[in-house]
């Protein structure tokens, strides 16, 4: 498993996950993550070379749908319930950058 | 359109393409709202749509079935395969992740052949879902940078997307054009798409790198932006000659993303955000693996359409001229090749029939209104020197305008006969004995008097002498 | 208090009045919701509303569902349209949906009364529900302790009498600790026989709905109806809601009920003399008793720790003040995102999001998260192993008896404790219920556990009902 994780490391997850943690709360994360981490070392004992990943509870498989129109949802309900809207639409901050 | 003259100094282009093509269902990729453009906005949404709490995506059967058509037009293998979370923040991305394949695509090892018989290899052409759309308003050139804020519609949230990724073997800027040009012509042939780059169905995006041969490839640059056919041309160009000109003055290529600006011509750096994002793949545990049966596999296979390349191949077999050529492009391209066929099953002369529906029946559409055997009749006439070129012209205007005729009669009510060869030939000996002069300089070789001895026949026969023929008298007098 | 199917019957042949019904509910919540605040919204008017409708039905002859006229309360992480939703966050408090879960559109089918929408820890991340953004929850058997978590409303509601019975979910426990811990039948269902449609994910592979009930009948009741195939989820197995409620009177004669003997250290005393108790009464009713073991069952709280966070750190990046939920302003989108969920999310959920967020992340992932996904391949497999043995396994549901109110929120990892008997059957998609079984420490009640492998409902519901008659 991994170094033990750094302040800096919370930091850049953070920021990946649109989370602004204040210093001190930055500080406290960091310690409660590696005290876990630290726990969670004892799967290193295991040897999970020829296992394979069980990402499924239930083995379903081609699960699909016709392709036929169901009205949509009222738009004037769900956008009564947003923050901001403007002519129909979402209404948000600029982005920094281009377009992308 | 010129292809740019090759890169200076040995140079060499590498050019991969990753097309984005809007699948032509009724509903959306994960959830029953409409795939419709241009309808209002926030108008075709739904708690999947919206990425609203406790919304989950359902595969659409048939989103899956146009899939297979693209892999296996392309040429690909239909394999197993499962979906994945690609995890970004943008407000037209509603879940905040977008469902993807990864590392089990749909179709894999595919390509596409390009005219010289040049081969592009396809590496995957895999499922995945659209955004929304952002526009953006305040800023001066409308562009986001400095603009005060932007407006999201979800309708085209979740519309199902086939993304093409080829392999870096597309060599020349031309090259790109053919193959985006042939993509889209598959696309539509099997009908998986309607792949109109200007309402965004088919977008593309260009990686571009150089290197000298024999050496490893360079970095690329992603460029973004590129609204059609010919700015994909252009921005290869641009950004081929920007990279070798940095290289060359000592630079290093930036392995990054960057903005086609079609109004000035130009790649710019687009400026993200301070980290790149790291999308966190991980199996969309909301979804289970497709795995196709071999069955569904081959009912697809067996009602592919002939595809564009195969009916060009068959239609210059046909008509004598070349695959790759404008004619057969042309005419497969808008669907009159089967029509052509008919021309020529009706007696037609094939390659007059060919180059009449190429030059002629743009406005005709797949299913020409002129009857095939009267068109026939008439490349007949023309083969014969029944009728001059010009004569017919006009008569196959006055078929299309009829929508179809009795040629020989049309061309007797217009008055055209041409005159048989013995006719004009006294016409021809005639104007030698007047055009001393012309006869002798183009004895001489003297092509351009050539001109002025024609001339003169095509007037005392009052236009009824065949051009063709007038000029092959000449030229077998001149020769004796 | 009135059981949930005596109710049902009583409405559908007219010997009691469905207003009446909701009334005595209302009155009970009226005397002691204040005290337990089991609910984040109790939606009196709208159950009057339909109480009323359901009796007319019934006096007019038409028929009526098979839960009509019985009031039902909601974990508020279930969508309820045009009713407020919130997942005890702040993120999302004022929030309306515009549409119904599939298991409330079956609710309101059968004729059951939504009498209101319970507290939880804020989206489903807890053991006590002291993390709900609105105040926790208290045990009404003592409220100086918790009431267990996450959906530690739904358990309150039924042990107080506020409703018959009512919804929660459970992705490590979630449902059958807090039953366990309030001294009610608290049931996961196998993964996918009750649709996740319309429940606000928390672990995408390890969330389930299942019902609170005072008894195992009326359990088995519910179930059946909020089961079966759902094409809008595509992890819904295709078959028909199990037939429960036909095998409670089977008995558990010829049974073999595994006991696990390499279960993690840490339970209580008086937890273990009542499991003891329970393999007892199994064994004089003729079953027996077969020891197993489970070896990769003391890594499945890593398992689970890395897998629920990582998936609820994707799960919960929707929240980002774009198109619903409570917004904090910015002058860039960014900013916007970041002071949004920094002010909308609590601690626990912040650090499950970073957690998750980290095991997934470029360099990371094989190390965490690839890992935890071959830990519950082990995990799954020494149950296949042990199910060749036994047809259902018994196990303490909690490691203690209801614990008090900030004994363990200093150390989030002693609260991860209250899990490690329920997370493997979530990591392995099996279904297990929460049978209380007499009190231990402090007069609180305790609850065991009945396991069962995959759509082994039935042979479950038989062992629950057993050590209901015994209990």
């Amino acid at each position: 498993m991994a170094e033990k994780i750094s302040q800096e490391t919370v930091v850049k997850v953070s920021r990946l996950a649109r989370l602004s943690l204040t210093s001190d709360e930055a500080e406290k994360m960091t310690s409660q993550l590696a005290g876990m981490l630290e726990h969670f070392r004892d799967i290193d004992a295991l040897d999970l070379a020829d296992v394979e990943p069980m990402t499924q509870p239930y083995p379903l498989k081609n699960v699909l749908r016709k392709d036929v129109e169901a009205p949509s949802l009222d738009r004037q309900e769900v956008l009564g319930q947003a923050p901001a809207t403007e002519s129909g639409r979402f209404r948000v901050p600029p982005t920094i950058g281009f377009d992308v | 359109m010129s292809d740019v003259a090759a890169l200076p100094n040995g140079w060499q282009l590498i050019v991969g393409l990753e097309v984005h093509v809007e699948l032509a269902t009724k509903t959306k990729m994960f959830s029953a709202s409409a795939n419709r453009f241009g309808d209002e906005p926030n108008t075709n949404i739904d708690p999947v749509t919206l990425g609203l709490p406790g919304a989950l995506p359902v595969l659409n059967q048939h989103a899956i079935e146009l899939a297979m058509r693209i892999g296996l037009a392309l040429n690909c293998k239909v394999q197993p395969c499962t979906f994945h979370r690609k995890n970004y923040f943008y407000p037209d991305l509603p879940k905040a992740y977008q469902i993807t394949q990864y590392d089990h695509p749909l179709n894999v090892d595919g390509h596409l052949m390009l005219p010289g018989d040049v081969r592009i290899g396809i590496e995957r052409a895999h499922l995945e879902e659209d955004t929304g759309k952002s526009t953006h308003f305040g800023g001066s050139s409308g562009r986001i940078h400095g603009s005060d804020y932007s407006l999201i519609d979800f309708n085209r949230a979740g519309v199902p997307l086939v993304e093409i990724v080829s392999r870096p073997d597309i060599r020349t800027s031309e090259q790109a054009r053919q193959y985006v040009a042939e993509l889209r012509s598959i696309l539509l042939a099997v009908g998986a798409s309607d792949a109109k780059m200007e309402e965004g169905s088919m977008r593309c995006d260009v990686n571009v790198s150089v290197h000298k041969p024999g050496t490893p490839f360079g970095t690329r640059c992603e460029i973004k932006n590129v609204n059609s056919i010919r700015s994909v041309g252009r921005a290869i160009d641009y950004e081929s000659r920007r990279q070798v000109d940095l290289i060359e003055s000592g630079g290093t290529i930036r392995q990054e993303t960057r903005h086609w600006d079609d109004s000035t011509g130009r790649t710019e750096t687009l400026r993200t955000k301070e980290d790149a994002d790291d999308y966190r793949y991980f199996l969309e545990p909301d979804l289970v693996p497709l795995i196709p049966d071999p069955e569904w596999i081959e009912a697809v296979r067996a009602a592919l359409p002939i595809l564009p390349a195969a009916r060009r191949l068959a239609l210059a077999e046909l008509c004598g001229v070349d695959k790759d050529g404008e004619s057969a492009l042309v005419v497969v391209e808008r669907g009159q090749d089967d029509y052509v066929g008919a021309v020529i099953s009706a007696g037609g002369d094939p390659r007059r029939s060919i180059i009449y529906v190429q030059q002629a029946f743009a406005e005709q559409g797949a299913t020409p209104k002129v009857p095939a055997k009267d068109l026939a009749a008439l490349t007949i006439l023309e083969r014969d020197a029944k009728v001059t070129s010009t004569q017919a012209k006009t008569l196959l205007t006055d078929l299309i305008d009829a929508g179809g005729g009795d040629v020989l009669a049309m061309a007797a009510k217009r008055g055209f006969e041409t005159l048989d060869t013995s006719a004009v030939e006294e016409m021809v000996d005639a104007a030698i004995a007047a055009e001393p002069g012309a006869w002798q300089k183009y004895c001489n070789g003297e092509d351009k008097a050539l001109g002025a001895l024609v001339g003169a026949v095509m007037k005392s026969s009052k236009g009824k002498a065949d051009g063709k023929v007038i000029t092959a008298l000449l030229q077998s007098k001149k020769n004796s | 208090m009135q059981k949930l199917v005596e109710i049902a019957s009583g409405v559908s042949n007219g010997s009691l009045s469905a207003s009446a019904v909701v009334e005595q509910h209302l009155a009970r919540i009226d005397v002691r919701e204040s005290e337990i605040h089991a609910f984040n919204l109790v939606t009196a008017d709208q159950a009057r509303l339909d109480a009323a409708k359901v009796d007319a039905d019934v006096k007019s002859g038409k028929k009526v569902g098979a839960l009509a006229g019985v009031p039902i309360a909601v974990k508020d992480n279930m969508c309820t349209r045009g009713v407020e939703t919130t997942c005890s966050s702040k993120i999302l408090q004022g929030w309306k949906p515009p549409y119904d879960a599939t298991v409330v559109t079956k609710l309101r089918a059968a004729g059951a009364i939504i009498i209101g929408k319970t507290n939880l820890d804020e989206f489903a991340m807890g053991s006590s529900t002291e993390n709900s953004a609105f105040g926790p929850t208290k045990n009404p058997h003592d409220i100086s302790r918790v009431p267990g978590g996450s959906s530690g409303g739904s358990a309150a509601a039924v042990a107080a009498g506020f409703a018959a019975a009512s919804l929660g979910s459970d992705t490590g426990g979630s449902i059958r600790q807090p039953a366990a811990l309030c001294g009610v039948v608290g049931v996961k269902p196998t993964y996918g026989v009750v649709s996740r449609y319309g429940l606000v994910a928390f672990a995408s592979s390890l969330d389930q709905i299942g019902p609170f009930t005072c008894d195992v009948r009326d359990a088995a009741t519910l179930l059946e109806v909020i089961s079966g195939h759902d094409p809008l989820d595509s992890t819904s197995i295709p078959q028909p809601a199990p037939s429960l409620v036909s095998v409670l009177e089977h008995g558990v004669a010829g049974m073999r009920i595994g006991r696990v003997t390499d279960l993690p250290e840490g339970c209580e005393a008086d937890v273990l003399e009542r499991l003891e108790s329970a393999f007892d009464a199994l064994r004089n009713a003729g079953a027996t008793i077969v020891d197993i073991k489970l070896p990769s069952i003391q890594y499945c709280l890593t398992a689970y720790y890395l897998i629920a966070p990582a998936e609820a750190s994707s799960n919960l990046a929707r929240y980002d003040g774009v198109r619903y939920g409570n917004r904090v302003d910015a002058a860039d989108l960014n900013s916007m995102y970041a002071a949004t969920r920094e002010a909308g999310f609590g601690e626990e959920v912040k650090r499950r999001i970073m957690l998750g967020t980290y095991a997934l992340s470029a360099g990371y992932y094989d190390a965490y998260y690839g890992k935890a996904l071959k830990v519950r391949r082990l995990i799954s497999d020494d149950f296949a192993r042990a199910y060749q043995s036994v047809d259902t396994i018994l196990t303490p549901t909690s490691p203690s008896v209801a614990f008090e109110f900030g004994s363990k929120t200093d150390n989030p990892l002693a609260m991860y404790l209250c899990d490690v008997f329920t997370i493997p059957t979530n990591l392995a998609g099996h279904p297990a219920m929460s049978v209380p079984f007499g009190t231990g420490a402090h007069s609180m009640p305790v609850g065991v556990q009945v396991l069962a492998p995959t759509l082994g409902e039935q042979a479950m519901f038989k062992v629950a009902a057993e050590l209901e008659r015994a209990s």
